[in-house]
């Protein structure tokens, strides 16, 4: 099933192809500007490729790509929207044992470990799509207001979101974080730091063949310490989610992003196994990167 | 596109009354008005006379109405330790009916109270007494008799989850609307089940003291409600003390960005309302008269000291010489002066700080090339006032249409086309409020869609309600006041 062999197995009677991880931007999957790498290695650590360091430029460009598929994505009517977070769903099931061979392989989990997280990570998106043309029926509502008005309230997507990614389930953590922010019209920028971050290049794949306009999900394979001060500071992201922050994290995505009144959400990063449960999913994951708009017309003549 | 013009020709006749006609004094009487001339600060159910001095002044004299003290970091200590006792002992484990029961008494006990405090509003702020007869305190009121019924309901508001008080509150509000203000941060924290350190603005502290008495009145447990005077200095101390849980702030987006820089690395929570540079967009097809009255009171409503003012009117090219033309006229019918007179259209400016900064950048849109029009009025002698002031030939680069002026200064810019109007509406850093003039449903709903602010008006403007969410995009602010979504910034959701 799995035909990529690592280097010190013995010789193949076929030299299998390797796949070569780069950044996913725009639709695209450039490698990084910059040509730096990092060393990918399994579990028990041996050599298993060289991926992206995304660099500051990197990030950049990548808040372009959001900048540009943000308001065409959020044009998007809500059911459309659903039915491409439903696509990606699909895409997954049908690559899934490609994921839990490396789930096994390069992050050490067991078979079942593997298969339970690409189960919850498939449900998990098709509960999202589910959500793009409901919640706002939860959270907007009509005013009674005390004067002859028509008012009312509904939310729309903040704008570009950075995503700083949970490191302790490399498909689920990824697809609960992005889900819950892309399924309102917003764009995201993830930046993976974790195990096994060529999954999350894999993700791009899943969602290059979903129908996802190109530049709402952008994935940056690097290092948190490098990337979260750029991020902090970028003047055009107009949010942070960040899972699993330390106390310095915290204080420069703080600092960071008070320069543009950034919306800023930490979440836990449990376990693996803990990703998994119901509780790590919630339409209320989605209020913190909407904005509430209130309209009011005058009624009568 | 000319048959406004054609409906009033720029010669058209009008009536002119000169100095034939002029209007009587009608000053509201202050007899009924309980001041003392001096106020501390209220803490833990009791008022506490400590820390440096300073007075508060009536803008439109120049006289100090009180004195008031400054708390330093060790009376907010006590106000923050009051609270955090208050809540683990009392307020968070009474049941909801029963916290429903004192914000409800709160609100009867200023609606008996109210001519007193709008009267009280008007001499601290300088705002016109009509305002704060009929909007600020009926408002500020209606928002506790809102809130009030959300306490004992909260397990209803959000399916799915379970919603938790979050602690002790602090809540730092400005100069603009002090009780309203007072009311906005207040009733939902309350409702929540949280304890409250608040701070009102250092030029307009009376209100916050009467209602501080009121909430003595209402027998609301001691250190529910804490209320400490100060400026910055104090602050700083609500936002940096270890026993806050929360932040909310309402004021401009500079200091915004300061509290949201200090709370970086705590777990404190934050919601900030700041400074907006409103778009108002008038079409073609825009029923004129409307428009224009809520053109002037878009700008000119509490001497445009409003954060969600419309103080950008953006207007369709080809009517723009009619509108400009119209609105010249009805400046010269505001009334500018005294406060307390209840024919007063614009009182007085709330400071000389903010008198100022407000003369600072007019002559900024002056000299970068601006058409300034001003009302001919004649100012009072003493105190700080600003006539009526509109602007036309003005860019999008000017300061003026730019910055925040937070007076009775409007910048006037033209537009050919909607999506011009959006593109024009949505440059700026600000995210707070817009207003659209049309006749046409399709077209209103389109460009509301489009604009990047909080609160649209459909042909009309600066309108609230408690049931109604306020709160900014962009550099406006996050976090939503009023409504079932004001009460989210005050709960623990999980």
């Amino acid at each position: 099933m799995d035909e990529t062999s690592t280097p010190n197995e013995a010789a193949p009677t076929r030299l299998p192809i390797q796949k070569t991880y780069k950044l996913y931007i725009g639709g695209r999957f450039p490698r990084t500007e910059s040509g730096r790498y990092l060393k990918i290695h399994d579990h028990q650590g041996v050599f298993v490729a060289d991926i992206c360091r995304a660099s500051r430029k990197d990030l950049r460009n990548a808040v372009v790509a959001a900048r540009n598929a943000q308001p065409g994505w959020a044009k998007r009517v809500a059911f459309n929207r659903g039915q491409i977070l439903y696509r990606m769903a699909e895409m997954l099931e049908a690559r899934r044992d490609g994921f839990q061979a490396r789930l096994v392989s390069v992050a050490g989990y067991t078979a079942d470990a593997a298969r339970d997280e690409l189960s919850a990570a498939i449900d998990r998106l098709v509960w999202y799509a589910g959500w793009c043309d409901k919640y706002i029926q939860l959270f907007g509502a009509t005013n009674p207001v005390a004067s002859h008005h028509f008012n009312f309230t509904f939310p729309e997507a903040t704008g570009v979101v950075a995503v700083v990614a949970p490191q302790n389930a490399p498909v689920l953590g990824a697809v609960s974080a992005l889900a819950p922010i892309i399924l309102s019209g917003n764009t995201a920028v993830i930046i993976i730091d974790g195990p096994a971050p060529q999954l999350a290049v894999e993700l791009g794949e899943v969602f290059a063949t979903s129908d996802l306009p190109g530049g709402v999900v952008n994935i940056l394979t690097g290092l948190r310490d490098e990337l979260i001060p750029w991020a902090a500071r970028h003047m055009d992201i107009d949010a942070i989610a960040c899972y699993g922050a330390t106390d310095e994290e915290r204080l420069l995505i703080g600092q960071g992003g008070a320069e543009s009144v950034k919306r800023v959400k930490h979440y836990d990063d449990p376990d693996a196994v803990a990703w998994r449960q119901d509780v790590y999913q919630s339409p209320y994951r989605i209020l913190p990167f909407v904005e509430f708009k209130t309209a009011w017309h005058p009624m009568g003549v | 596109m000319t048959t406004h013009q054609a409906d009033a020709p720029s010669n058209a006749r009008e009536l002119l009354f000169g100095e034939l006609w002029d209007y009587a004094p009608a000053p509201e009487s202050t007899s009924h008005v309980r001041l003392s001339d001096h106020y501390g600060h209220f803490i833990d159910g009791e008022f506490v006379e400590e820390g440096e001095p300073f007075k508060t002044i009536n803008p439109a004299t120049e006289e100090p109405l009180a004195e008031i003290r400054a708390a330093d970091e060790a009376l907010v200590d006590r106000a923050v330790q009051a609270a955090r006792r208050a809540w683990e002992e009392v307020w968070a484990p009474m049941p909801g009916r029963e916290r429903a029961k004192y914000i409800y008494r709160i609100a009867r006990i200023m609606q008996e109270r109210a001519r007193e405090l709008a009267v009280v509003e008007s001499m601290d702020g300088g705002k016109p007494i009509k305002e704060s007869r009929d909007v600020d305190i009926p408002l500020a009121a209606a928002h506790f008799f809102y809130y009030a019924g959300w306490a004992d309901k909260l397990d209803y508001a959000f399916p799915g989850a379970t919603a938790r008080p979050i602690g002790v509150a602090g809540q730092i509000i400005p100069w603009n609307f002090p009780l309203l203000m007072a009311a906005w941060k207040l009733a939902p924290a309350l409702a929540a089940g949280n304890c409250v350190v608040l701070k009102p603005a250092e030029t307009t502290p009376l209100t916050a003291m009467l209602l501080a008495e009121i909430i003595q009145e209402a027998g609301l447990p001691p250190g529910v409600v804490n209320i400490v005077n100060g400026a910055g200095a104090t602050g700083a101390a609500i936002v940096n003390h270890p026993g806050i849980d929360k932040i909310a702030f309402t004021g401009s987006t500079e200091v915004g960005k300061i509290i949201q820089r200090a709370l970086a690395g705590t777990r404190k929570r934050l919601t900030l309302e700041l400074g907006g540079k409103g778009a108002n967009i008038i079409f073609e097809d825009a029923p004129l008269d409307q428009a224009v009255e809520g053109i002037i009171n878009g700008i000119f409503f509490n001497q445009g000291h409003v954060c969600c003012a419309g103080s950008r009117l953006l207007v369709q090219e080809s009517i723009h010489d009619e509108v400009v033309r119209r609105l010249k006229h009805r400046i010269e019918t505001l009334r500018v002066g005294d406060p307390l007179d209840k024919n007063t259209d614009i009182g007085a400016i709330n400071s000389r700080e903010q008198l100022d900064r407000i003369k600072q950048l007019v002559e900024s849109g002056v000299e970068q090339g601006a058409h300034v029009h001003q009302a001919s009025c004649a100012l009072p002698s003493r105190g700080y006032f600003h006539a009526p002031t509109f602007f036309t030939e003005v860019t999008q680069a000017h300061r003026i249409a730019q910055e925040e002026i937070f007076g009775p200064v409007l910048a006037v810019l033209t537009f050919r086309t909607p999506s011009e109007a959006v593109e024009k509406a949505n440059n700026t850093c600000y995210g707070l409020s817009a207003g659209i003039w049309t006749d046409k449903g399709s077209k209103l709903f389109k460009v509301a869609g489009a604009l990047r602010a909080g609160v649209i008006w459909g042909n009309t403007y600066n309108k609230f309600d408690p049931s109604s969410p306020f709160g900014g995009y962009k550099e406006s602010g996050f976090g939503r006041e009023g409504g079932w979504h004001g009460l989210l910034p005050y709960l623990e959701v999980n």
